[in-house]
């Protein structure tokens, strides 16, 4: 696992992406912050930064997912380390601790917008902090689908537009869920809702079912990807 | 070494390997033969744990591979039919990738500098592998299955697409590997295998059609001689002349070539050669020889005989001898 962990960094940084990745994660979490928390008045109020975040995270964060498993089964690379003594589940993980580490490093950098904050202004440090537990939550899971849905495909642009479909929707839903009357179809939106679990951070509570429910995406997703290279084996 | 028991592989009703057994022993070369989608790849893939099997056992060193794959995925180095190789690194990187990958307690730096000088890429360590040669690819991925001096090492079409100088190290790496190492190779070229090997496993539509050492196959391959010859001359003359030599049992125009040369195929015993005598003949005829050349036996021609001489033996116990064809060696 730590082999293919350390490839995984090391092929971010020979080539564009993790450089890209990263200045396009900072570049949009400067912009929006300062439009967000800055322009809007004395509040020092973070919740419309977090909720615009949600938003770019899902469209950035398959540029770290995309090219994980479509690209070695392309390039028919996946055969080495499926005949290597490397379980399924250490591949998997190798990957999802690589592309999760990516983004909780751009975002622990990006906390340097809070900076300003305690600077010019009187946050709430325990909404702040729920709410960044709650985003590296949420990122974990964001990276276990995008590495689900790129164990699906051999085509990167693919995996990428589906990925992030996939994660606005599972964003959008909570919106719409308000306008459905029927009870039964709310109640089962609301389970693939990743917005709705969101909200318990923004009163600055660490919610035990918020924080087992973004783990167990992460569970199912990551061990849905196992599943597709059992399967294909024997397929 | 291996062991491979009634090994099948169904894709939907489709059988691409149909109850395969081998026994293969320690420091054996063999050599998988068949045309394109024979399941050469398909029994490679499955001994080496990347494809499952649907029923059927693989033991290695008497491991059963499904009981324990990563011990045994240890034991195996796999060069697959495309080097997989991440064309980003270079290859010191990705040999070093390689080494963690598979678990190995050598000292690194010695054992990569040893299979570098082994396969000859020392001089190309620093390079990213995206700018190598295919030549060089091809051997970043030998090197691959070496880490980690695995007993068992199977390469799928080691040659294909390499310059004639390349093929040609490449098999006498691959036969010095055998002085160490239980080799499988696959390959579409029967030279190749002579060359190489020291048993031919030939496969066709996922059985096993003949499984014999490699200088029985080639006698059996070797019974009639064939000869490609251009004579500039008149055609009807010439060939009813070429049909009464000596030792020439059958004759054949083929085609004509340019003004007044044609092609003929001639076929004789193996211990006859008729070179000299037709050459001295057809000066007395002074029907000049524009080229003469000696055809050897193709894999396809191997095929038909072997079917040929099951259907044969199957049909009369008397056990007639089918007829061995010689042609154009595939290359």
């Amino acid at each position: 696992m730590s082999a293919i962990f350390k490839r995984e960094m090391l092929s971010y940084f020979t080539g564009a992406i993790g450089y890209v990745f990263i200045a396009v994660f900072l570049a949009l979490t400067g912009g929006v912050f300062g439009i967000c928390t800055l322009f809007m008045g004395k509040e020092s109020s973070v919740s419309m930064f977090f909720i615009a975040m949600l938003f770019i995270y899902s469209i950035i964060v398959p540029l770290l997912t995309m090219k994980s498993f479509s690209e070695e089964r392309k390039t028919r690379t996946e055969q080495l380390l499926l005949t290597s003594p490397v379980s399924l589940t250490g591949m998997v993980m190798g990957k999802f601790f690589s592309a999760y580490a990516m983004f909780a490093g751009s975002f622990v950098i990006s906390c340097v917008n809070f900076y300003t904050l305690f600077r010019y202004g009187t946050p709430n440090v325990a909404v702040l902090v729920s709410y960044c537990v709650g985003i590296l939550l949420i990122g974990a899971a964001y990276v276990a689908i995008g590495l689900f849905i790129s164990a699906l495909t051999e085509n990167q642009l693919i995996a990428a537009i589906a990925t992030i479909g996939t994660l606005i929707v599972m964003l959008v839903i909570s919106f719409v869920n308000q306008y459905i009357d029927f009870y039964p179809v709310r109640f089962v939106l609301s389970w693939i809702s990743i917005y709705s679990r969101f909200s318990n951070f923004t009163f600055g509570i660490l919610d035990i079912s918020s924080l087992l429910y973004y783990f167990s995406i992460c569970f199912v997703f990551l061990f849905l990807t196992v599943r597709v290279y059992e399967k294909r084996r024997w397929a | 070494m291996i062991r491979i028991e009634n090994l099948v592989k169904r894709y939907g009703k489709k059988y691409a390997l149909d109850s395969i057994s081998l026994d293969i022993s320690k420091g054996e070369v063999i050599g998988f033969l068949g045309p394109n989608g024979a399941g050469k790849s398909t029994t490679m893939n499955i001994i080496t744990g990347y494809l499952s099997a649907t029923s059927g056992n693989v033991y290695i060193d008497g491991i059963d591979l499904l009981s324990d794959p990563q011990t045994v995925k240890t034991m195996i180095g796999y060069l697959p039919e495309q080097p997989p190789l991440y064309v980003d690194m270079t290859v010191r990187e990705y040999l070093n990738f390689v080494f963690d990958l598979k678990k190995c307690t050598y000292s690194r730096k010695k054992h990569i500098d040893e299979i570098c000088s082994v396969v000859k890429i020392a001089d190309v360590q620093n390079r990213v592998i995206r700018n190598l040669s295919k030549g060089y690819k091809q051997r970043v991925g030998i090197a691959q299955a070496l880490v980690g001096n695995p007993p068992i090492i199977i390469f799928d079409e080691p040659t294909v697409g390499l310059d004639p100088k390349e093929i040609i190290e490449i098999r006498s790496l691959i036969r010095k590997l055998g002085e160490k190492h239980t080799v499988i190779l696959s390959t579409h070229i029967l030279s190749e295998v002579q060359v190489v090997c020291d048993r031919i496993i030939i496969i066709d539509s996922g059985r096993i059609i003949a499984d014999k050492p490699t200088e029985e196959l080639a006698r059996v391959a070797g019974t009639n001689k064939k000869y490609n010859v251009k004579i500039s001359g008149p055609l009807r003359e010439v060939l009813s002349m070429l049909k009464e030599h000596p030792g020439v049992k059958s004759a054949e125009a083929t085609g004509e070539n340019d003004n007044g040369t044609y092609t003929f195929i001639l076929e004789t015993d193996a211990n006859t050669d008729i070179r000299r005598s037709l050459f001295s003949a057809l000066t007395e005829y002074n029907w000049p020889m524009m080229g003469l050349e000696e055809i050897n036996a193709s894999l396809e021609d191997i095929f038909i005989s072997i079917v040929d001489s099951k259907y044969e033996s199957e049909k009369s116990s008397e056990g007639t001898r089918a007829s061995w064809d010689d042609a154009d060696e595939e290359i």
